[in-house]
């Protein structure tokens, strides 16, 4: 790995970050080396009971009743319907549409929603239970097609200039329609929950989790609890990647039911099989482009549609949108942009959060038209890149002007040196000149660039306004409060590690407090990239004032006088909350203005071999060149690049999701597939700081960033191979076959196939 | 049916009925829950343990099958005097671990790989962890932590 700085005057202005010398380990790595770590599977309750959700196998349908068989002993388990739910039977989040369970005589959406719940002391005698519970319901017609859909969750269009007349004069005009189906986040923790019902009245949970205000103010809800009455309080969570930014309030709230109703503590483990049937995915897309062009590569002009498919619930879908709609150009600076974009509604499990937002799917159209064109004008895909990419001051879709933090080319310049791109690209074209005949397999490489808007859309950040705290302990300790979760990527270790660099002290000195919502102020979840770039920031300001507090009592430096400052003067806790980084202002009427107070940069090299015989895709290659404001821990930074990218040439490759009839027919990790250490290719990272002045450290997040090139990347790399382009993701076999001519395309990714009608 | 067997140095018995997998005589009988599950059905490779000395996944083993065996689990590979061996070390400095679900599993395959003696070539290494889904590293640094163990003579 090598970090560049892009070499550029820093403002006078610009805070300089304290910055420790030596690198900290992973703070929970030896726990989780060890096998201590505590995983909510792993928590012991005695006397806990185990729970299970009893699902529609409809797609949509009426319920007409719960039938339970007489023939089961029901005195052995508590079964727990709508009618049971203490609040309102609504999972809460932006919109309140999603029941908790479906009540009978409610309508059923989709099919694997949850209509009762049971529990029991056993498992043997929770699997008996669940064969004896049936459903009668009235089916109703599906709707499966998003562009058949006519019930929409969310729709924008935003733009500037002339497009019609931009398109008239162009040179050239592309088009093009590109589909992209379900992906899963497979996180090898499945989903899980444990509740337990108080003396008090209140409910406690323990689980698997990003976002424990999320859960906590869904328990409320659906539990008429007041705030005191819930406690969240996040496990170590194996892996998230937005998969658990929103389900686990359902599962949450499952879990309370049947602690409430049992007395007992209640244990939701979802296996593989229900968590991938249940829980969100990312949002299938189709979307359409006219790209203008001028004759030396200069884009005039883009017209693009963009339509998600939200699944059969609101859930996160109108966010997940808005940050398609802003990205859908890709990072180019065009004079004339009309996007016009709308999420809606079909029969299928509800579409939610994935690393990236909504940014992966618009970007890899994106990066498809600008490939097309470049190969369409014979041009370099480098050099039309460079001719098109945001330079500081660039104006954007939703007329924001950018600052001096845009490193778009210093993002493609380093990808295309260090993968030697121009030198590989005529290599492949020679050998695809030259191929004979007999030749079983062929190279290709591939090149994409993406922009990803830094933390939340909009005025999201400012609504939010979360607060983070740090505390000086009367008894001399300092610690770290927030909600920021650890999931893998690193907030145990940067946070105190930002503490520490700024009081100037042993990182082992700083503490952090547990993911408690009854401890730890709401830092706002953990999504969107936010966590080291807001919340970090939050904590360095936090740093500041408790440094300037304790050296203002006592005359000498922090890190010699903090002790006798806490046992002199007591503690002191800074609680420092969320202001908005000035001059940034969004307009949600109109949707223009400061989309992102800031935008990181990437750019992807990919390298495939294509079996000719067959069209299978090995990408043996990616270098990634990320710019993240700043690296403030380069092994955990590069860990985040790394496992994006492969991550990313899943999606392009081979990760796809099955449906009949509504139902996600591969919801097993035996016909889910993702890449394994064979099917991983060499990965290499470059990180680019270009840091986000406004906050103290000029950290713009990581985690992200690398999911929205690798896949435009490694399909230009297929069509560098074999000459064809795949518009669909993912780019498997039968698609590549299809598009070079030789057999029918499979069906559109995402949408759901229909049994044929049965007389 | 009484099951024999030795689990990390110890030896057990276990009256579990004989189709129990291994997977939940180690975590929920003998309180092990170093050892994950991640799929149930033999796909993900959390739940790696050695049997007599071979990665398996405990999730496939019927308790029945290891009579009189030796079973080893991420439990028993750091020092009885604490801290970390050298495969766990070399983990933690290259960041082998990030949401560390898959790291339990990932050390049982990674210490048979070691322990084969063989060649710590990139291509050795892919193949010794094929069978272990990771999500969150891109086996990169997986990679680089066993073969900088196999360069400290692990």
């Amino acid at each position: 790995m090598t970090i560049e700085t892009p070499a550029r005057p820093t403002p006078a202005s610009t805070p300089q970050p304290t910055r420790s010398r030596t690198v900290p380990l992973r703070r929970e790595g030896p726990a989780k080396l060890t096998g201590t770590a505590l995983y909510t599977d792993d928590m012991v309750f005695p006397g806990a009971w185990y729970g299970a959700t009893i699902r529609s196998t409809d797609a949509h349908a009426t319920l007409l009743a719960i039938e339970l068989d007489p023939a089961f002993a029901w005195d052995r388990v508590v079964v727990v319907t709508a009618d049971d739910i203490p609040g309102t039977n609504v999972v809460m989040s932006i919109a309140a549409d999603q029941p908790i369970l479906v009540p009978v005589g409610g309508e059923i959406r989709h099919h694997a929603e949850p209509v009762a719940l049971l529990a029991a002391p056993d498992r043997d005698t929770l699997r008996e239970a669940r064969r004896r519970v049936t459903l009668r319901t009235q089916p109703l017609p599906p709707v499966f097609d998003p562009l058949a859909s006519d019930v929409m969750f969310a729709h924008y269009e935003l733009g500037r200039g002339d497009v019609d007349a931009a398109l008239a004069a162009a040179d050239r005009v592309i088009e093009g329609t590109y589909r992209v189906g379900h992906q899963e986040q497979l996180y090898i923790e499945n989903n899980a929950m444990i509740a337990l019902s108080r003396e008090d009245g209140g409910i406690t949970v323990h689980g698997s989790l990003q976002c424990p205000y999320y859960v906590h103010r869904a328990l409320i809800a659906g539990m008429a609890l007041d705030d005191a009455h819930v406690q969240v309080i996040q496990a170590e969570t194996g892996g998230g990647f937005g998969g658990k930014e929103e389900y686990p309030s359902m599962i949450a709230l499952h879990a309370a039911l049947l602690a409430r109703r049992t007395g007992k503590p209640v244990r939701m483990i979802y296996d593989r099989h229900e968590d991938l049937s249940a829980t969100t995915k990312r949002h299938p897309a189709v979307i359409r482009h006219r790209t203008g062009l001028t004759r030396d590569g200069r884009i005039v002009a883009q017209d693009i549609d963009l339509v998600l498919d939200g699944g059969a619930y609101t859930t996160l879908t109108p966010v997940v949108l808005s940050r398609a709609t802003i990205h859908a150009g890709g990072p180019y600076d065009v004079a004339n942009v009309r996007i016009r974009s709308r999420a809606v509604a079909t029969n299928t499990p509800p579409n939610g959060a994935f690393r990236g937002f909504g940014a992966p799917q618009a970007e890899f159209a994106a990066e498809m038209q600008v490939n097309r064109a470049a190969h369409a004008l014979g041009m370099s895909p480098l050099e039309i890149r460079r001719r098109n990419v945001y330079r500081p001051g660039g104006v954007t879709p939703t007329r924001q002007v950018l600052g001096a933090d845009v490193a778009g080319l210093e993002v493609l310049e380093r990808a295309a040196d260090a993968s030697d791109f121009e030198r590989t690209l005529a290599r492949t074209a020679a050998d695809r000149a030259a191929r004979p005949p007999s030749a079983r397999t062929a190279r290709g490489i591939g090149l994409a660039l993406a922009w990803h808007g830094a933390g939340f859309t909009g005025s999201g950040e400012e609504k939010m306004g979360s607060v983070a705290s740090l505390e000086l302990t009367g008894d001399g300790r300092i610690r770290i409060l927030t909600a920021s979760t650890e999931m893998g990527q690193g907030t145990k270790t940067i946070f105190p590690q930002l503490v520490a660099g700024e009081l100037e002290i042993d990182i082992d000195e700083v503490e952090l407090a547990p993911q408690d919502t009854s401890f730890v102020p709401d830092s706002g979840p953990t999504v969107a990239s936010r966590t080291a770039m807001v919340v970090g920031g939050l904590l360095i300001h936090a740093a500041r004032r408790l440094k300037a507090d304790v050296e203002g009592r006592t005359g000498r430096p922090f890190g010699l006088s903090w002790r006798d400052d806490a046992e002199d003067h007591g503690p002191t806790r800074i609680d420092e909350t969320f202001l908005p980084y000035p001059d940034r202002h969004f307009d949600d009427e109109t949707y223009t203005g400061d989309a992102y107070p800031s935008f990181g940069w990437a750019a992807a090299v990919a390298e495939v071999e294509v079996d000719l015989d067959t069209a299978e895709v090995a990408v043996l290659s990616v270098v990634a060149a990320d710019d993240v404001g700043r690296v403030i821990h380069p092994v955990l930074c590069e860990g985040q690049v790394e496992g994006g990218t492969l991550q990313a040439v899943g999606y392009a490759t081979i990760e796809e999701i099955k449906l009949l009839d509504g139902r996600y027919l591969n919801d097993r990790l035996a016909t889910y597939i993702i890449p394994t250490s064979l099917d991983a290719p060499r990965l290499e990272t470059i990180l680019v700081e270009a840091p986000f002045t406004d906050a103290p450290h000029g950290a713009k997040g990581v985690g992200e960033l690398p999911m929205d090139v690798g896949a435009p990347a490694v399909v230009a790399a297929i069509h560098d191979a074999v000459g064809a382009w795949v518009h669909d993701l993912p780019a498997t076999p039968e698609r590549i076959l299809a598009a070079l001519g030789g057999i029918e395309p499979p069906g559109p990714p995402g949408v759901s196939a229909v049994s044929p009608v049965r007389e | 049916m009484t099951t024999h067997l030795v689990v990390n140095g110890s030896a057990f018995e276990s009256d579990a009925p004989g189709m129990r997998r291994l997977l939940d005589v180690l975590r929920e009988d003998l309180g092990l829950t170093g050892t994950k599950e991640g799929c149930g059905e033999g796909e993900c490779g959390a739940c790696t343990v050695l049997l007599d000395g071979e990665p398996v996944l405990s999730c496939l083993v019927p308790v029945c099958q290891v009579q009189g065996a030796e079973v080893r689990t991420v439990e028993a590979l750091a020092p009885a005097s604490g801290g970390l061996n050298v495969l766990q070390q070399a983990f933690l400095e290259t960041g082998g671990a990030q949401c560390g679900i898959c790291t339990p599993g990932m050390l049982m395959a990674g210490e048979a790989f070691l322990a084969s003696g063989a060649d710590p070539t990139d291509k050795a290494i892919r193949e010794a962890i094929a069978g272990n889904l990771c999500r969150c590293t891109g086996y990169t640094k997986i990679i680089d932590a066993i073969r900088l163990a196999a360069e400290r003579g692990a």
